[in-house]
């Protein structure tokens, strides 16, 4: 009973200082800036002292009133201007709706019920979220190697309240394309984001290209780095040279020319580099955003949909291009909604769902997830499938499939594969075909995140 | 970064335009009512007169920077150039620089381009009070010195409004309205409240100068990529999630 007032006594305190928070935070005055602040203040002085000027040399003139009016008007302005903090984070989300369907539909899909809110940690709400869910809550972690260039270790991004990545820990290693999907509002923009130096963890460690995410060191590993969005980009009334020469100049070419030309050369587009990209179609965009990834040498791409909304041609060129890189050495960091580019193209994936889900070859997943079955058509039905498949000693279990084949589960294909044969054979079935079970991609990222989650999956 | 921006204002015409046409009239307009002053006419109507047409002059720099300016941060994001811009290793510093830099250039160039105008056509066509009153020292030195400060102090809170602003043309309207009270240490001198001299000029362009480096190092401060691509900083966000 003790205990139970006691929690329940901190709870209540926490959920006060949780409220007061949130008020100081929602107050932000002086264009944005909190009143506490050095900013807030010297914004405020620099505005009284106008208005103290202005009134000690009053003369009853129209001039001297305008001047007080212009001075009143700017502290308004100044005091009003800042707006709520609810108002900052809708906007902002307004403003990045285009290319972060997180922060559009983050909060929808991460729903922390209000009664989790509180005294538990993120990682207790996110635990609960998931097992709320039924699904999978292992988190993979592979082990670091001398060969990683992205070491990932229990980073968490949380913007505010919301949970956008937790704990996730993997690794890339140097060369591979690594795919990493997830249903929309499970944190991937956000970890790309985070692990581009755009926004800063709130805790956990990374490395980029040997280089430890913080602070200090943003601009070497953003000189290492590209990333390429999956709105391009671009600035549309600048032709494709002068885009791709602007960008080069960031990153400190001053004779940009042979980058430029190599970089439309990789990506078959030397012949439009005049051409303005408000006139290019979306495919042309993307692949000048492509480009414009490849000038710096980047020892790891970013790629974020790459082929959204491209046609199959053009998604194909996509897909050339980064097997093109994948086999200069190049690491490849994919997100994807597209489960048949990742199977096609990564050599592992990631799967996130607000935490990691798993990490590993498409392969071993399968493995990892799924029994070996063996697919069986026969012209007619079995009499006796029951008799039949457990008198056969390498078979664990069988069952029917919607064509009205038989789906038999078994330990060793290569050893069940002749018995089943032999065992049809001799109960006089016509056999249609015999052949190993396959399971895509896909059935194993609906295992891990769940029909439930897949909305949003294209 | 100058170059780029340079550009893009080639490209769009309406930019030129606009460029053009409002410091046109804050000229021709003045320039009327100074031609038409006669030499009869009483020296404090010439002095209030001419100071009126130089504050207007003032003006220029201050109004035509605020809108390039507010649209500089919040348009970049509006078409989604931002979030590639800051995954390059420029530092903010370069991006502010560059932003500012493109802004007030052209724009110190059009103010001294149109006050040369003036005061050409005043020493040619005014009546002798009336050019005697503006070839002054002290506005000559006031124009110098002030045009590039005001236009300055308009870019850097045009930059600052666009950096927190979620809609291009609100940010426009703030940034202009927010960029006019730099104008209270001219209006000061203009309306001899202060008397124009060149040493009054000198001691509010320091100050202009003083606001100026403050608000180059509050933008700066203010410039944080998280809450750019976010809409909320690093800071805030570690508060609210206890960490």
């Amino acid at each position: 009973m003790i205990g139970r007032w006691r929690r329940s006594s901190e709870t209540s305190r926490h959920e006060s200082t949780v409220a007061k928070r949130q008020w100081f935070a929602r107050r932000r005055y002086g264009f944005g800036v909190r009143p506490m602040t050095w900013q807030g203040w010297l914004i405020t002085a620099i505005a009284v002292g106008g208005a103290v000027g202005a009134l000690a040399g009053v003369q009853k003139t129209a001039g001297e009133i305008l001047l007080v009016g212009v001075v009143g008007l700017y502290l308004a302005l100044a005091f009003s201007l800042g707006g709520t903090k609810r108002q900052v984070v809708t906007d902002s989300r307004a403003s990045g709706s285009d290319d972060d369907p997180e922060l559009e539909n983050g909060a929808a899909k991460v729903i922390v019920p209000p009664e989790i809110y509180g005294t538990q940690t993120p990682r207790e709400i996110a635990e609960e979220i998931i097992s709320r869910s039924g699904k999978f809550a292992d988190t993979a972690e592979d082990g670091a190697s001398s060969d990683s260039v992205i070491v990932v270790s229990h980073l968490t991004k949380q913007f505010g309240q919301r949970v956008a990545f937790e704990d996730v820990s993997f690794n890339v290693h140097r060369g591979e394309v690594f795919g990493f999907l997830g249903p929309n509002g499970a944190g991937k923009t956000s970890t790309v984001r985070t692990l581009s130096t755009l926004v800063s963890p709130t805790s956990g460690t990374a490395q980029v290209a040997g280089i430890p995410l913080n602070a200090d060191r943003d601009v070497e590993i953003r000189h290492r780095i590209a990333v390429m969005t999956e709105v391009p980009g671009l600035y549309l009334r600048l032709s494709v040279t002068e885009n791709l020469a602007f960008f080069a100049g960031l990153y400190g070419y001053r004779d940009a020319q042979p980058r430029i030309d190599r970089a439309l050369e990789a990506v078959n587009l030397s012949s439009r580099a005049s051409d303005l990209c408000g006139s290019l179609s979306k495919g042309l965009r993307q692949r000048v955003g492509l480009a414009r990834a490849l000038l710096n040498d980047p020892e790891i791409i970013f790629l974020d949909e790459p082929t959204a909304g491209l046609d199959p041609v053009a998604s194909l060129e996509v897909h050339d291009l980064i097997i093109d890189l994948r086999d200069k050495g190049v690491t490849v960091f994919l997100t994807t909604h597209r489960l048949d580019e990742a199977e096609k193209l990564c050599d592992r994936v990631a799967i996130l769902n607000t935490t990691l889900r798993t990490v590993g070859r498409i392969d071993d997943l399968r493995q990892r997830m799924f029994h070996k079955s063996i697919l069986v058509s026969t012209a007619v039905p079995l009499a006796d499938p029951e008799g039949l498949f457990s008198s056969i000693g390498s078979v664990a279990g069988w069952s029917t499939d919607d064509t009205g084949g038989y789906v038999l589960t078994v330990s060793d294909v290569r050893v069940a594969a002749p018995a089943i044969a032999r065992a049809l054979v001799a109960a006089g079935a016509d056999v249609l075909s015999l052949v190993e079970g396959h399971h895509s991609l896909e059935e194993v990222y609906l295992e891990l995140v769940g029909a439930g989650s897949m909305g949003g999956v294209r | 970064m100058i170059r780029k921006e340079f550009q893009e204002y080639r490209r769009n015409r309406f930019i030129i335009y606009t460029m053009g046409t409002l410091p046109l009239i804050f000229t021709a307009l003045p320039v009327i009512t100074l031609f038409s002053i006669s030499n009869t006419e009483a020296p404090s109507i010439v002095k209030t007169q001419v100071a009126i047409t130089l504050l207007l002059l003032l003006v220029i720099p201050v109004v035509l920077p605020a809108t390039i300016a507010a649209y500089s941060v919040i348009g970049e994001r509006d078409q989604g150039t931002l979030e590639p811009l800051l995954t390059t290793p420029v530092t903010r510093e370069e991006f502010l620089l560059g932003k500012s830099l493109a802004a007030t250039i052209p724009t110190v160039g059009v103010a001294y381009t149109f006050f040369i105008v003036l005061v050409v056509a005043i020493r040619l066509g005014a009546s002798s009070v009336v050019a005697h009153q503006v070839w002054q020292p002290s506005w000559f030195l006031a124009e110098l010195l002030f045009a590039p400060l005001l236009a300055a102090w308009s870019v850097w809170v045009g930059t600052a409004i666009s950096a927190r602003s979620s809609d291009v043309r609100v940010a426009q309207q703030l940034g202009t309205l927010a960029s006019l009270p730099a104008l209270v240490l001219p209006l000061l001198m203009s309306l001899q409240v202060f008397k124009p001299t060149a040493a009054v000029a000198i001691v509010i362009a320091l100050a202009l100068a003083a606001i100026d480096v403050g608000a180059w190092r509050i933008v700066s401060k203010m410039f944080d990529r998280e809450r750019l691509i976010t809409g909320a900083s690093a800071v805030t966000m570690r508060a609210e999630a206890g960490t």
